[in-house]
């Protein structure tokens, strides 16, 4: 489904030339649920986003089910993400002045579906996700969950072949994580790619595929298996590089205080 | 097609803010009311000077006669002359380019005096020696019975078209005039007609307290023999009439041994000139209220302008929502503008609106307290330059939304998502 080759991206922010993505190899088979794991500012956003159509990348080849993605102008980004892509992000990015249906049917719209096609499917979304009595409520008045599954449905609503979760439980509580977690594993259960960014364990365990990005490179791309310990050795060491990382902070605040 | 989508938005976004988006469409609002009402104005004053021009044709000239300033021909300076009836028919004959030519005479020898008596009643008028073709050049309402006509003349009847003023003057208010008989200067004639002027004001009210009668009668009564007053000439239709007097002026002098170069030994007055100035004294008018106008309606466009620019940097997020979802460069664009032309066209067909209803309520209040003005009638703007101001509207609204929609493009879909406000 995925294919990309020796990816690089960097950005230019006046004179620092910061080098992102460092050549990233990557397969993502049709059906597979992987997640991508790193510290912040290890590139995995950035990945994202160029998997997604959002950004464009500086070096290398990405196909996307077959088609060469590159030099697209927007119009023709905009099509190919409404078509073969649905977003999940961690805020959620609702439409606050759109009814959870209206939200869902949202990328019908911009496929030009009549109002009344559009909502009937939006609801039959909703319905599957449980928020068919929701439906007619602004995101104010929905919790967070409630708000992501509105989320999922406006994703899954243009049949896309890759869902592309940014951070999709950030913002959730445990509980309601594993829920969504249930929930993402049930779509692609029915055949849809997914991919997701997180850097909770808990959620990457999940997957089938674990790949961990540090600086711009893929350290390492793991098969997981429910309670691997091998998978438990390196929360540690990953744990432990977070505390000595954040250690000069630190010592910055005091200085402050 | 109706996209309640779109209005939605619109809608949304128009009520998130209403103080600003009050105050932004306020800017609009004046804009064009500025200019309706500076616009109806001008045509008001426009309307007030015409209407004195009362239908008369614009393309005459009169020309009389005055104190010859140079010695000619044997002939000492400061003479007096008078034009006489050859000269009437030499010009005729001379200046194909003359459409209408009257001669006439005002009966200025018994002017002071009541020289106009009927029964116990007597007044003083202005009495006026005509050929038909002056009504024509000069018209006038016919209140009541005929003008003077070519068997008049030619029969030198003794019968008078009188002015309202003199009927009133003269005749009690529910008397019948027509047929009776009016005494002038010693002499009956008979009331043929009533007429009125079309004109406004003190205009207005000299000129009916005329009483015309045919110029023939004039002259052959109180022995003016052939002389003529002054000739009223108009030029064939679309030959400036400049042309006319030009001629008629050298004819006259010919005839009437002033030389050549005397130019104040001839009295002469162009109407069309004078027509002239006017209108070009209105286009100019015309010309400032349109700057003045489109300049204040350009302030509050780029009022739309700025606060769809300040819209777009708020709802950058949203917009990279929409993008990510599939919104199409095309659909974020036309909304933006979308936006903007909404804007602007409600506040300026309000402006519009309430401009128009101003001038009506202005025409209302002058006509229906009879204060008929001299200087401003029908104030209002014709249904034209409302559907040009509307277009304008339209179209600055366009411009307005162009550059903030550029800009909402401009931003990739991945800054978009990420700005936070």
């Amino acid at each position: 489904m995925i294919q990309i080759k020796n990816i690089h991206k960097s950005y230019i922010n006046g004179q620092n030339n910061l080098h992102v993505l460092k050549g990233i190899d990557l397969d993502i088979e049709q059906g597979e649920m992987i997640s991508i794991m790193g510290p912040s500012g290890s590139g995995k956003s950035t990945l994202l986003n160029i998997l997604g159509i959002l950004d464009n990348y500086d070096e290398g080849e990405y196909m996307l089910d077959g088609k060469k993605i590159q030099h697209l102008n927007e119009r023709k980004a905009a099509l190919l993400r409404n078509r073969m892509l649905g977003f999940v992000f961690q805020s959620f990015n609702l439409v606050s002045f759109k009814n959870a249906m209206e939200n869902v049917a949202l990328p019908l719209y911009y496929q030009k579906i009549n109002r009344r096609k559009r909502n009937r499917i939006a609801l039959e979304y909703l319905d599957k996700l449980g928020l068919r009595d929701w439906a007619h409520h602004l995101p104010s008045e929905l919790s967070g969950g409630q708000k992501q599954r509105v989320a999922i449905a406006r994703a899954l609503i243009t049949q896309p072949k890759v869902i592309l979760a940014d951070e999709p439980t950030g913002a959730l509580d445990s509980i309601t994580s594993q829920e969504m977690m249930d929930l993402l594993t049930e779509i692609n259960k029915s055949g849809i790619t997914m991919i997701i960014v997180t850097h909770e364990h808990d959620i990457a365990r999940r997957t089938q595929k674990t790949i961990r990005i540090i600086d711009g490179s893929i350290q390492e791309i793991v098969e997981n298996e429910a309670g691997s310990t091998k998978f438990e050795v390196r929360t540690q060491v990953q744990s432990t590089k977070y505390e000595v990382a954040s250690a000069p902070s630190c010592k910055h605040y005091e200085k402050v205080a | 097609m109706f996209d309640l989508d779109r209005w939605q938005e619109i809608y949304h976004v128009l009520k998130s803010n209403k103080l600003r988006t009050f105050l932004t469409a306020f800017g609009v609002f004046w804009g064009i009311f500025m200019l309706v009402i500076m616009l109806g104005s001008g045509n008001g004053l426009e309307n007030a000077v015409t209407r004195n021009f009362a239908d008369m044709a614009t393309n005459s000239v009169f020309i009389w006669t005055q104190q010859t300033t140079i010695p000619y021909k044997g002939f000492p300076r400061g003479r007096r002359f008078n034009y006489d009836n050859d000269d009437a028919t030499a010009l005729r004959n001379a200046i194909p380019e003359i459409k209408y030519l009257a001669p006439r005479i005002r009966g200025g020898d018994f002017f002071s005096t009541n020289n106009v008596i009927r029964g116990l009643k007597s007044a003083s008028f202005s009495i006026l020696g005509e050929y038909p073709e002056f009504f024509l050049i000069d018209p006038l309402y016919i209140d009541k019975g005929r003008l003077i006509n070519d068997i008049d003349i030619e029969e030198k009847r003794k019968v008078v078209v009188i002015g309202t003023r003199v009927k009133d003057l003269l005749f009690e208010k529910d008397e019948e005039a027509i047929g009776t008989y009016i005494q002038i200067q010693g002499v009956y004639f008979k009331v043929v007609g009533i007429c009125k002027s079309k004109r406004t004001g003190e205009q207005a009210e000299r000129e009916n307290q005329n009483i015309f009668m045919p110029f023939t009668t004039l002259q052959k009564t109180y022995n003016y023999g052939n002389i003529v007053g002054f000739f009223a000439i108009t030029s064939q239709d679309g030959i400036p009439v400049s042309v006319v007097e030009e001629k008629a002026i050298q004819i006259l002098k010919q005839r009437h041994a002033v030389a050549p170069t005397d130019d104040r030994a001839i009295g002469h007055f162009n109407l069309e000139q004078e027509f002239r100035k006017f209108q070009g004294l209105f286009t100019g008018i015309r010309v400032l209220v349109w700057i003045v106008g489109i300049g204040t309606l350009l302030a509050g466009i780029i009022g739309v302008s700025n606060i769809m620019l300040v819209v777009v940097k708020e709802r950058t997020k949203e917009i990279g929502i929409q993008r990510a979802i599939g919104a199409t460069p095309m659909k974020v664009i036309s909304q933006i503008i979308t936006e903007a032309i909404v804007l602007t066209t409600f506040a300026g067909y309000f402006g519009l609106v309430i401009g128009v209803g101003l001038l009506e309520l202005v025409n209302y209040l002058l006509e229906s307290s009879g204060a008929d003005s001299d200087m401003f009638y029908h104030p209002g703007v014709n249904f034209r330059v409302a559907m040009i101001a509307l277009t304008i509207l339209i179209f600055s609204g366009a411009v307005a939304g162009f550059i903030p929609a550029r800009r909402a493009v401009a931003v990739k879909p991945i800054d978009a998502l990420r700005y936070e406000q």
